[in-house]
């Protein structure tokens, strides 16, 4: 390999590693992405010089560029930010796609008897690559609501999952060892993207963050396998960092959900349900429901108010409803926080990021740690559209999905208004005892119209 | 093993320990904008991307180059471009956060 490349691509790893370490702390993490950036244009223009175009070569790859360039813009800049969770999964998943299309286009021009060392990270490149794009792909539909985000769980799921994996193992082994190009990478291909979509089939859409994220440090896994393919030290080194942090990172948010990553993956198996015949077994009890005007002069007339939001606001785009009645409670000299429970929204983070485009005051978001003693000299906790992180059985069930993650204490306010859409289920899909707490009113309706209600209500108060 | 394999593993060891180090203390509000940004980076597949598709002459070839360019660069772009729109936002949060600590 060329010398100034060989340089070039070094600068792109170092700005790459120092783009993540950016990244890892508030202060620099927009500066982090730029770096990051700037190392990924380094890598593609060192690239160039290198290769002998044929006619056919400049002609797609300026295509691809253009029309890959407009989808990404278009799709990152288009898409609301209630729905960033499915876009990042969008964009992993083609990246895992093109990472075992790079695999398969490397092993046919090395005809019918490649070299182990071609083979092995090739075939690796190509069943993990298939199945990050599969994976993702069906993660995307849950979030976006294109297909249930529940579980979907069948007798025996577990073994036909075993049998896929074994046959892709047996696919790989006769790759490797027969090399019959090009009739089994076909199928290998095909047999991983069924295993990709078998894979997150039984996982439900509360635990979608961290298999996008196991997926994205399967695609860095994958590009770094097709560097190793194409002796390419870029790939391999950003693929490897990627594949490496991503899976920590996999493993701190599974622990923010205080759960372990094979309870996320494999925890659906049997549980959802039990859990929910046995809520199911205590029907026919009551729930209180309140009036605007009610609400709005219990509000007016508190002295803490602790609100909890949750994915239902960000669904009803009522950051901004919520954040004037925070100011108006404010103006009646109400002292308003925002509880934010760790994977409130659909991702870590998620509801900060909505809070914040808002604007809503910083100082008011406070991190479930900081604010869980608070609760209980709260007068009123208001939880718009959140249900899973104020839910009782997380403490309280082992049977329940959802049993040891840590949850915010809502239980103790004084008054707690739970604004909900109707009595469904979170997207755990249990039932929430805390709605038939004697201290808790329901409000129904869509976030945004309850709380534009409820500001005029307290307006008359 | 030749030389440059040997060179590679190396690479790949080092590189993972690295990735692990570097976000270690990364606090939970940045976990949904650093899989993000990772997920942007390994958009680097667009380098293999545009090296295969670069000497493509075959049709067989050439739908996989297109089509992986196309993947690659969706990847890359879209990838840093949603990063970026997340991160706006704690930027403002953090000029709004300033004048009122002072």
């Amino acid at each position: 390999m060329n010398i100034a490349i060989t340089l070039a691509y070094l600068v792109a790893a170092v700005l790459f590693i120092l783009g993540l370490r950016q990244l890892s702390s508030p202060k620099g993490a927009r500066n982090g992405n730029f770096t990051a950036a700037a190392g990924m244009v380094i890598a593609l223009l060192a690239t160039l010089p290198l290769l002998n175009f044929t006619t056919a070569g400049v002609t797609i790859i300026l295509i691809g560029v253009v029309i890959g360039a407009v989808v990404g813009v278009v799709g990152a800049r288009r898409v609301k930010m209630t729905a960033i969770p499915q876009m990042v999964a969008l964009f992993n998943g083609v990246g895992g796609g093109a990472a075992a299309l790079v695999a398969v286009a490397e092993l046919l021009q090395f005809g019918e008897h490649p070299a182990f060392t071609v083979a092995f990270p090739s075939v690796f490149s190509i069943v993990i690559g298939s199945v990050s794009f599969a994976g993702s792909m069906i993660a995307f539909a849950k979030l976006q609501e294109l297909m249930t985000g529940t579980p979907i769980t069948y007798p025996g799921q577990q073994l036909v999952n075993g049998l896929l994996a074994a046959a892709i193992l047996g696919f790989v082994i006769a790759v490797l060892a027969i090399a019959s190009v090009p009739f089994s990478f076909i199928s290998l291909m095909v047999l991983a993207l069924i295993l990709g979509v078998a894979f997150v089939l039984p996982i439900g859409g509360a635990d979608m963050p961290v298999v996008i994220s196991l997926l994205n440090a399967f695609t860095g896994l994958a590009v770094a396998a097709s560097g190793f393919t194409l002796n390419n030290f870029a790939l391999i080194v950003a693929g490897t960092l990627v594949g490496a942090s991503g899976s920590l990172l996999t493993k701190l948010m599974s622990d923010a959900m205080g759960r372990s990553l094979a309870n996320v993956l494999f925890g659906a198996f049997g549980q959802v349900r039990a859990g929910a015949a046995a809520v199911a077994g205590q029907e026919g009890r009551s729930v209180r429901s309140a009036s605007a005007e009610d609400l709005g002069t219990l509000l007016a007339y508190s002295r803490r108010v602790i609100i909890v939001p949750g994915y239902g606001l960000a669904v009803a785009q009522a950051q901004h409803a919520v954040r004037e009645l925070a100011e108006l409670l404010e103006k009646r000299g109400v002292e308003v926080s925002y509880a934010i429970h760790p994977v409130a929204g659909r991702m870590p983070g998620h509801m900060n990021v909505l809070l914040a485009e808002a604007n809503v005051p910083y100082e008011q978001l406070k991190e479930m740690d900081e604010i869980n003693d608070e609760f209980k000299n709260a007068d009123v906790v208001l939880i718009v559209g959140a249900n899973d992180v104020v839910n009782p059985a997380a403490r309280t069930s082992p049977g329940s999905p959802i049993f040891g993650m840590p949850i915010l204490n809502a239980d103790q306010a004084k008054n707690i208004v739970f604004m909900k859409r109707s009595m469904r289920p979170g997207f755990a899909g249990i039932d929430n005892e805390l709605m038939y707490d004697p201290k808790t009113m329901m409000f129904f309706g869509d976030a945004k119209e309850s709380l534009t209600k409820l500001v005029n209500a307290v307006k008359a108060a | 093993m030749n030389n440059e394999l040997l060179n590679e593993l190396t690479f790949f060891v080092l590189a993972i320990f690295v990735g692990i180090e570097v976000i270690s203390k990364v606090p939970t509000i940045l976990h949904t904008p650093l899989m993000s940004g990772t997920n942007a980076i390994h958009g680097i597949i667009l380098v293999g991307a545009i090296v295969i598709a670069a000497g493509a002459s075959s049709p067989v070839n050439i739908v996989i180059g297109l089509v992986a360019v196309i993947l690659a660069t969706t990847n890359v772009v879209g990838g840093f471009v949603v990063t970026d729109r997340m991160l706006e936002m704690f930027k403002g949060r953090q000029a709004s956060k300033t004048p009122e600590s002072k």
